[in-house]
């Protein structure tokens, strides 16, 4: 029942396993479809749902595959929403090189910050990230001249998609740039995670000095994986900016940084579609819990919170998953 | 042929939207923030947004109102947006509403505009929001108009002097080169200027310095908070005499929490404001009266930007008869002018903004409450940001 190990079956085939496409992934995908033929009202909030989960893919990758706890997160996000707009405001507006300036800028940060980051674990780690979006937030704050200060970055324009596609508000556009996006890079860090790079970051965050006893480069894995995964928080942030033309304070805020994080625990963290799965239930209990009742609808998000930590240790992609092993069991 | 058929459609539509007119409701969706740090202000606002429905029920020009509520959860202008989006695609409402972040109404202003909806902005204080849109309205008042009045009025009242002390902070900024700007524009001088952190507690140090320069008056701009009652302290602990050196602001230095913060070392000190629940008026006292049964608690400045701005999309629904598009909403806003209970406001035709009475107030001791009295006023007041705009465009 259990997984193959490596003693049973050799290196490349172990891989090559857990690399393989299963049923529910494609269904998974094919629903992520759906959005846009049975619920066209609601695609915007279907853009913005992808664009939180490929935000919090990456902090997946980061947390629940090399272990690295992050609540400083947003200032990639941020940095990526930042140098987007600001392009955008000065003339560049083509979004697919957009998205590639937001992602390098906020690589670039990534890399230079990855240095301290690989120094530390744990408590260390999750104040130094705390305060390295804390820097950022205030260096955007009292750059008001680059940044638009307290008031947002006004004057961003998005061009069509190669000319063809123009930025609608009914969203279509943006959900299937969004969507594509999205899965690009997962399809990357899908690839990546089943790698033996992947495997490597799981050995550190399970024991690092193991890891390091059997001879793997600790430090230089995790600059790596920490500079990858700032390159594409930075493209989920320069996506917001493109599909919304509007950057705010707000993106990099502490508070993005927590809710990133709550959607991925809700989700399930190092499940790979955790924080997929988790933006989509946030997002979607916060839009129709505050229809409710605008006022109240975090009691209903913390409660659902509560549950999940307490009943489904893994998430709620964990609990799935634990489901369709006990069903496949009954089956044979 | 083809433009034949395109008289006909037209006319087919106009046929069924004006016997759909008379059934269908007008929809409202309000954006307001209801949880997170500005949770009080918005909810203020929409306290003040419905006691006006309250009062005068949810039927205009015989079309029924009908109200959609989104939550913007604080700063966050793409929320907004989405937001904004959604009530106009899925719940196809005719007007927005709301809006006591700048940011988030900057964001939205970009839907108005798109989708041509009638925007009635109810607290958002920054000069260039109207900008974003043709179709946007504001009911509240904006940062360098309270300023610019304040700065013409200390010029006026034998103020020759002045020492700025301001937040480091963007509506800070902004507030700090209205009043400059209108204080030296009418002949006063100021004596030294300085920006002090956001996050600022201990003011002893900024005030004597001030205090040093020997000035007729200080000019103080704080977002509020926990820094009005850090700031009485140190006017106090530098013995500054109020009755000599001036100290000056807007309304949020001595907001109603502002006051209760400082206690008596608020007395004296005097901010410019366009509403305060203490206006001496009928209507206002009436108005007071009825919050307070509804909410039990005063009606702030959030409360009367919401009020008036139920008051203007009712006005503008009765002008047109119970047209909700926004060409004829924002035609019929146009130069609208009524009483509210801070007393006469219009919006300007050419600007869409706010025009109404800057108050002058002092914080005065009576029947052992700490209240803002109002001691003078300036008429008349539009915002100086776009006054400059259209002077500079000609």
């Amino acid at each position: 029942m259990s997984l193959a190990t490596p003693a049973d079956i050799g290196p490349t085939e172990f891989l090559a396993a857990r690399a393989r496409w299963r049923p529910v992934e494609i269904v998974f995908w094919l629903a992520a479809i759906t959005p846009y033929f049975i619920a066209a009202d609601y695609l915007q909030l279907a853009g913005q749902i992808l664009i939180t989960g490929l935000f919090a893919l990456s902090l997946d990758l980061i947390l629940g595959y090399a272990g690295i706890v992050s609540l400083g997160h947003a200032a990639f996000f941020g940095l990526g929403a930042y140098a987007t707009g600001i392009a955008s405001k000065h003339g560049w507006g083509e979004p697919l090189t957009g998205l590639l300036i937001g992602g390098l800028v906020a690589g670039v940060v990534g890399f230079g910050a990855s240095f301290i980051v690989a120094r530390f674990r744990g408590l260390a780690l999750i104040m130094i990230t705390l305060g390295l979006d804390q820097i950022v937030a205030e260096a955007a704050n009292s750059m008001g001249w680059l940044t638009g200060g307290a008031d947002g970055l006004q004057g961003v324009k998005t061009w069509p998609i190669l000319g063809l596609f123009r930025f609608d508000l009914y969203g279509v556009t943006a959900y299937w740039y969004a969507l594509i996006v999205t899965f690009l890079f997962f399809l990357l860090v899908r690839r990546m995670v089943n790698s033996p790079f992947g495997l490597s970051l799981q050995g550190i965050r399970e024991n690092s000095t193991r890891m390091l006893a059997i001879g793997a480069r600790n430090h230089a894995h995790v600059r790596t994986v920490f500079t990858i995964a700032a390159f594409i928080a930075g493209v989920a942030g320069a996506l917001l900016t493109e599909t919304t033309e509007t950057v705010s304070l707000e993106t990099l805020s502490f508070q993005r940084s927590a809710d990133v994080l709550v959607m991925l625990i809700l989700g399930g963290v190092g499940q790979l579609y955790g924080g997929l799965v988790g933006a989509l239930i946030y997002m979607v209990a916060r839009d129709q819990f505050s229809d409710i009742n605008p006022q109240y609808w975090y009691f209903w998000i913390g409660l659902l919170l509560v549950a999940v930590v307490v009943f489904l240790p893994n998430g709620i992609v964990g609990g799935v998953k634990k489901l369709g092993g006990l069903l496949g069991r009954r089956g044979t | 042929m083809r433009k034949a058929f395109a008289l006909l459609a037209g006319v087919a539509a106009v046929g069924i939207a004006s016997s759909a007119f008379a059934q269908q409701p007008v929809k409202i969706g309000m954006i307001v923030s209801y949880t997170g740090q500005f949770a009080d202000t918005g909810i203020q606002l929409d306290n003040g947004f419905k006691l006006f429905w309250k009062q005068k029920g949810d039927t205009v020009a015989g079309r029924k109102i009908e109200f959609v509520r989104k939550d913007n959860g604080g700063i966050a202008p793409d929320v907004a947006k989405r937001l904004g989006q959604e009530l106009v695609v899925r719940d196809k409402v005719d007007i927005l509403g709301g809006f006591e972040l700048t940011p988030n109404a900057l964001a939205v202003g970009d839907i108005s505009a798109e989708a041509k909806k009638f925007m009635v902005v109810m607290n958002a204080a920054t000069s260039i929001i109207t900008t974003k849109s043709p179709y946007m309205a504001r009911t509240s008042v904006t940062t360098p108009m309270l300023n610019d009045a304040l700065g013409r009025w200390a010029a006026k009242n034998g103020i020759k002097k002045v020492y700025t002390l301001v937040s480091d902070f963007g509506p800070g900024l902004d507030a700090d080169a209205a009043f400059t700007e209108a204080f030296t524009g009418s002949g006063g001088t100021i004596v030294g200027a300085t920006k002090f952190p956001v996050a600022a507690l201990d003011f002893s140090a900024y005030i004597q310095a001030a205090k040093d320069t020997n000035p007729d008056a200080i000019y103080i701009w704080t977002p509020g908070g926990t820094q009005p009652a850090a700031i009485g302290k140190a006017l106090a602990e530098r013995g500054v005499d109020t009755s000599k050196i001036k100290i000056l602001g807007q309304d949020e230095l001595t907001g109603i929490t502002a006051i209760k913060s400082m206690g008596d070392l608020s007395i004296g000190i005097i901010t410019a404001a366009m509403y305060d629940y203490s206006h001496k008026s009928p209507m206002n006292a009436q108005f007071v009266k009825e919050y307070r049964e509804a909410y039990n608690r005063e009606p702030d400045i959030f409360s009367i930007g919401g009020y008036d701005g139920a008051q203007l999309i009712y006005k503008a629904l009765e002008k047109t008869g119970g047209k909700a598009d926004g060409e004829s909403l924002i035609a019929a806003a146009k130069g609208m002018a009524w009483e509210s209970p801070r007393g006469p406001m219009s919006i300007d035709p050419e600007t869409r903004d706010v025009v109404e009475t800057v108050y002058i107030r002092r914080v005065e001791k009576v029947d052992g409450q700490l209240i803002n009295v109002e001691f003078d006023k300036v008429e008349n007041v539009k915002d100086p940001v776009k006054e400059k705009m259209k002077a500079g465009a000609k």
